[in-house]
């Protein structure tokens, strides 16, 4: 069989596939790093089996049965069940309305990098995408690195007790969280269509509503769709440090020692978290 | 209309696509580009389309040397010129009539082209143009739910939509049946001759090259390998500029055997009959 002498791309050197041991010295970076955490973490199963762990389990476990399913307590659950899902919406929607303007303005290929940039005039290029994207990651970054609950901690001190400091506290952590992922789904996308667009003359608004934003919306909704479920555990975490909802209630009835309750509250929970997982799982079928 | 010199385009640090190709254009002119694959071609006309800048040389549009361009400028030159790509380029998830109205993005300003994302504007020359191409029923298909024939024609249609002053097209027939082929050439033609477009069509396949143009522009391994009239274009010529390419080799072979895939349209080649 002939082969097909390669001569059309002059290449200035020979092809090759050279390998750098850079990955190697990664590995072993991170076994070292896992063996050390493993150590400063105090990991040791042994602990979980003493008597005295066990025998709190067993206390635990014991008050716990049967739930309280009381006509009274189901009546008082009704309103910390409606905040939560109030606040995860809320919350989401805020996220949301935070992430995708930084996410746009976080994404390299429409700021500065890729065929978009190509042409431009390198002082715009450097002078305003740069810094501006750059502002607009570091946002992101400290929004997300700072953990809802700490974020809640805060807001309670400055706007009191109740749901809103949880909705706030969901809205800049995942609004964080949000914004990163869509910047990496904007940076993606199959290039080819945009450059075909800007080609024609559009506007930069117009390449990224007609060419990024129908490519990037099914995974845009679905990833929003699943931190919506994520919201509704995090709010209840959050009512721990008095941001309302489900949490709020379990905190109470912890330190009361009511496990009969905690257990109805967190079945509670459970059956909250299944349903919204099955009706961000139907959303999504029905989007995409 | 173009004035290239000495260009030269290097992606990476490696692979250099353009090696030093000169080139005039005059506006009104019909121009085929053939050669083999890897070539160049679709990086010629990413460049002619002032999509990317050269690593060297100077390539002037109207006149203006595109490298001083303005933001502004620049975008006011790109509505001039409309491109129909090898890969259709197309948004998949958009429908055919959004795809064909894009043409219109270069006029529009950003609320109007927003605003027919919603209800579509001026759908009656995206319809119009759809049925120049004929597929006039695809308005409101779904995109990425057409054949490739297909989609190279709503490409096609959107330019018609553009009505640019240069026609950009990288192999625009490729996935159509011969005839089809033959009629889609013939219009991106008589479009520009009715109104007086510069065109320039890169085609894989020599026959129609020949038979529809009037200079054919020959490269191989980034550089003008000929640049002659159709009735100068030898056999010879032809097979430096495919040598060691297999597939074109055959197509070479088939053209010298009096195979005529694309019938009476085209007229006989010469030199290739005996
Ligand atoms: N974006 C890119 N990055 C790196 N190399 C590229 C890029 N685009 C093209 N090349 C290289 O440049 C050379 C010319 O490519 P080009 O697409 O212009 O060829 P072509 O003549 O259009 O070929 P074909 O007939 O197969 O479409 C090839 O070797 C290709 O690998
Ligand atoms: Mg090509």
């Amino acid at each position: 069989m002939a082969t097909i002498p390669s001569d059309a791309p002059v290449a200035r050197s020979l092809a090759s596939d050279r390998k750098s041991g850079f990955p190697w010295l990664l590995a072993v970076a991170f076994a070292l790093t896992l063996v050390g955490s493993l150590r400063v973490a105090e990991v040791d199963p042994r602990l979980l089996v003493e008597r005295d762990a066990l025998a709190n389990v067993g206390r635990f476990v014991a008050g716990a049965w049967p739930p309280r399913v009381s006509a009274e307590f189901l009546g008082l659950m009704a309103r910390p069940v409606a905040e939560t899902i109030q606040i995860s919406v809320t919350g989401t929607l805020f996220a949301v309305l935070i992430g995708f303007p930084l996410g746009i303005l976080a994404t390299s290929t429409l700021m500065w990098r890729g065929v978009l940039h190509e042409r431009r005039v390198q002082r715009r290029r450097w002078l305003l995408g740069l810094p501006v994207y750059a502002v607009a990651r570091a946002l992101l970054s400290v929004f997300r690195a700072i953990p809802e609950y700490v974020w809640a901690f805060m807001f309670v001190r400055a706007v009191g007790l109740g749901p809103f400091p949880g909705v706030l506290a969901i809205g800049i952590a995942y609004g964080g969280m949000l914004g990163k992922v869509y910047s990496e789904i904007l940076e993606s996308v199959d290039p080819r269509p945009l450059e075909t667009l800007q080609a024609a003359g559009a506007s930069r608004m117009a390449v990224v509503f007609y060419g990024l934003v129908p490519q990037a919306l099914p995974t845009f909704v679905s990833y929003t769709l699943y931190r919506w479920e994520c919201a509704i555990r995090a709010s209840a975490i959050l009512g721990f440090v008095g941001a309302g909802g489900l949490g709020q209630q379990i905190e109470l009835s912890m330190r009361m020692f009511q496990f009969d309750e905690v257990l109805t509250l967190l079945a509670t929970l459970f059956v909250l978290v299944a349903l919204v997982d099955f009706i961000s799982g139907r959303l999504r079928a029905r989007l995409l | 209309m173009y004035r290239l010199r000495e260009i030269t385009k290097v992606f990476g640090r490696e692979t250099s696509a353009l090696d030093g190709v000169t080139l005039h254009v005059a506006p009104g002119e019909h121009v085929a580009v053939i050669g083999p694959s890897g070539a160049g071609k679709t990086t010629l006309f990413r460049l002619l389309n002032l999509a990317l800048r050269p690593t060297s040389g100077s390539l002037r549009f109207e006149g203006a040397d595109v490298a001083t361009l303005s933001d502004a400028a620049l975008r006011q030159a790109r509505t001039r010129i409309g491109t129909i790509y090898q890969q259709q380029n197309l948004v998949g998830r958009l429908r055919v009539v959004h795809n064909v109205l894009a043409g219109h993005l270069g006029r529009w300003s950003t609320a109007a082209a927003l605003a027919s994302l919603v209800r579509p504007r001026e759908v009656e020359t995206a319809s119009a143009a759809l049925a120049r191409v004929g597929i006039g029923e695809k308005l409101y298909a779904r995109t990425d739910e057409l054949s490739g024939g297909q989609q190279q024609r709503v490409a096609i249609a959107r330019v018609l939509v553009q009505d640019p002053d240069v026609v950009l097209a990288d192999e625009p027939v490729s996935s159509v049946d011969p005839s089809l082929a033959v009629t889609l050439i013939t219009l991106l033609r008589d479009l520009s001759d009715e109104s007086r477009k510069t065109l320039l069509v890169n085609l894989h396949s020599v026959d129609l090259a020949l038979s529809f143009f009037p200079r054919i522009v020959g490269v191989r391994a980034g550089r003008v390998a000929f640049d002659l009239p159709p009735d100068r274009v030898t056999v010879d010529l032809l097979e430096a500029l495919y040598a060691g390419d297999r597939d074109d080799e055959a197509q070479l072979e088939r053209l010298r055997d009096g195979y005529d895939p694309f019938g009476r349209a085209c007229r006989p080649l010469t030199g290739f009959r005996p």
